[in-house]
């Protein structure tokens, strides 16, 4: 295994920056809303987090994309990184959005469009985990992830003009909200740069855990090579 | 509007999760880096013992 590039080890220190950097700007730089207070802070990595979960979502269907023009099992293991990554911010997302949900709304969880069509996307991409692991054979696994995250994308887009799309009690943090939307607010010009430099750091750390998690896989491919080699 | 004291329990609660996940995940990942690697040592092993 190759060492760590520098520019990987530079990404990983300005990843820990950016992640205080946000949260100094969240507690220390951001206003206190006046309806919901303290809770509300939760909505700058709530937001931030969802984005880059769609955000990997997006990347890996593009990955599924040039895999399948490209036949390289490289874009497979960009494909498997983009996911495992994402679903791992969207949980976040999902499960920050119930605890601010519970005192905001007065529920941890309701039916409502957004929260489904969010719960369909992470169950999307969480089956994609479980029924690659069901294919043995590299090049069809990479074949059926391709397809799949091609396919699962189409639930990118769904989710995020669900609040657009359907009657809900979701926020509309940009543009015009519902009319039954609960627990919006005006933001302040402190809050809107708070909002945008957590969107950076966010995707600033995407970016180094996909690099690390395509490293992983090619080490993990390296070391299944290996056993093929030696079992010959 | 939401108490004071409600709201700020909500907000350390949240916070709390949003790092626990992400402490898991990156612990999970070194995890599996370490057990890859000294995997992959012990193969070159095994393969220069056969030579």
């Amino acid at each position: 295994m190759k060492p760590q590039p520098k520019a990987l080890t530079f990404l990983t220190l300005l990843s820990a920056l950016f992640l205080a950097g946000a949260l100094a700007m969240v507690f220390l730089y951001a206003p206190l809303e006046a309806v919901m207070n303290y809770v509300q802070k939760i909505f700058y990595f709530h937001v931030a987090t969802a984005w880059v979960g769609m955000l990997g979502f997006i990347v890996a269907a593009v990955a599924g994309v040039l895999y399948l023009i490209r036949k390289d099992l490289k874009w497979d293991i960009v494909e498997l990184a983009a996911v495992e990554i994402s679903l791992v911010f969207f949980l976040i997302a999902i499960v920050s959005g119930s605890i601010w949900a519970r005192p905001s709304w007065g529920t941890w969880w309701t039916w409502d469009a957004r929260l489904t069509t969010a719960a369909i996307l992470e169950l999307v991409y969480l089956a994609y985990l479980l029924l690659r692991q069901g294919i043995e054979d590299p090049e069809r696994r990479a074949r059926f992830g391709a397809v799949y995250t091609l396919i699962g994308g189409i639930s990118v887009p769904v989710t995020f003009l669900s609040i657009r799309l359907w009657q809900t009690i979701h926020p509309a943090i940009i543009g015009t909200a519902s009319a039954e939307a609960q627990g919006g607010f005006d933001m302040a010009p402190a809050m809107l740069h708070t909002m945008f430099f957590a969107l950076i750091a966010f995707s600033v750390i995407f970016a180094t855990l996909l690099w690390q998690r395509i490293r992983l896989g090619k080490l993990a491919e390296q070391v299944e090579q290996m056993k093929l080699k030696i079992s010959e | 509007m939401i108490p004071y004291a409600i709201s700020i329990k909500y907000m350390i609660g949240g916070y709390a999760v949003i790092f626990s996940i992400l402490a898991i995940y990156l612990v999970s990942f070194f995890v599996r880096f370490r057990s890859l690697q000294r995997d992959l040592e012990t193969l070159q092993e095994l393969e220069s013992e056969d030579k």
